[in-house]
């Protein structure tokens, strides 16, 4: 049994490079067979959106998120995982949370991912508000029952 | 003990964050819900739906009667809504 990986996990304001965190992932690996990437991004349905205001929880956001990462570690044997969240000001367009599975085989590496994004949107300390265009406060964006359900299944 | 206050629970509130000195029978994360809600009107309506509420003690999410004990940090806000 190899050990486990450990879990790169960041939240920031900056952007991030999908391709270069891929890289930093799998360089100089052999053994991997399978690199899931899911990125989430700010969408506008009605055209009204200008941006996306996210607060977060500073520390606990960090802790949150890694112990999550630690359950997929224990449920999935991963090889490697970065996942890196977003706050701050966020516009349409824009991507918002980063999640990299990488396994030896295409079902965990799926399965792994799927479950952190289950887990991050009931369990990590964000907060989205909007904020409508021409810079008139929108109001807090409400939590799904969807995403509750979603996360209840891999229990 | 240092309360945090996030989201529409912090804009209700009107501070994001403050110290705190609860009496010795506050023990319970709902018992100190209650404790703040009688500080004033803003914190009245912050917890006015404890549905609406959830709570981490030192940086861990934390059940309604999770006990409160020696936290460094309580934190209110409402359900998440990131990734």
């Amino acid at each position: 049994m190899t050990p486990q990986p450990a879990p790169s996990v960041r939240v920031q304001a900056d952007d991030f490079d999908v391709a270069h965190e891929q890289a930093l992932l799998t360089q100089g690996r052999r053994d991997i067979g399978a690199l899931v990437s899911f990125v989430g991004l700010c969408r506008d349905e009605d055209g009204a959106l200008e941006a996306l205001e996210l607060e977060h929880y500073p520390g606990m956001a960090e802790a949150e998120i890694s112990r999550v990462a630690v359950e997929a570690l224990e449920r999935w044997p991963l090889q490697g995982l970065t996942v890196i969240h977003r706050f701050g000001q966020i516009r349409p367009g824009e991507q918002i949370v980063l999640v990299l599975t990488a396994a030896r085989h295409r079902a965990d590496a799926f399965a792994a991912a799927e479950f952190l994004m289950d887990y991050l949107k009931t369990r990590a300390p964000f907060w989205k508000k909007e904020r409508r265009a021409g810079g008139a406060p929108g109001d807090w964006i409400s939590a799904k029952s969807e995403d509750d359900s979603a996360a209840e299944r891999w229990r | 003990m240092k309360a945090l206050y996030f989201a529409r629970v912090r804009e209700r509130i009107g501070l994001s964050e403050e110290e705190i000195a609860p009496p010795g029978e506050v023990v319970t994360v709902r018992q100190l819900i209650e404790w703040l809600s009688r500080r004033g009107d803003g914190y009245a309506a912050a917890f006015a739906n404890p549905a609406t509420i959830r709570a981490a003690v030192d940086k861990r999410h934390a059940a309604p009667d999770a006990p409160i004990g020696a936290a460094r940090e309580v934190a209110f806000f409402p359900p998440m809504t990131g990734g």
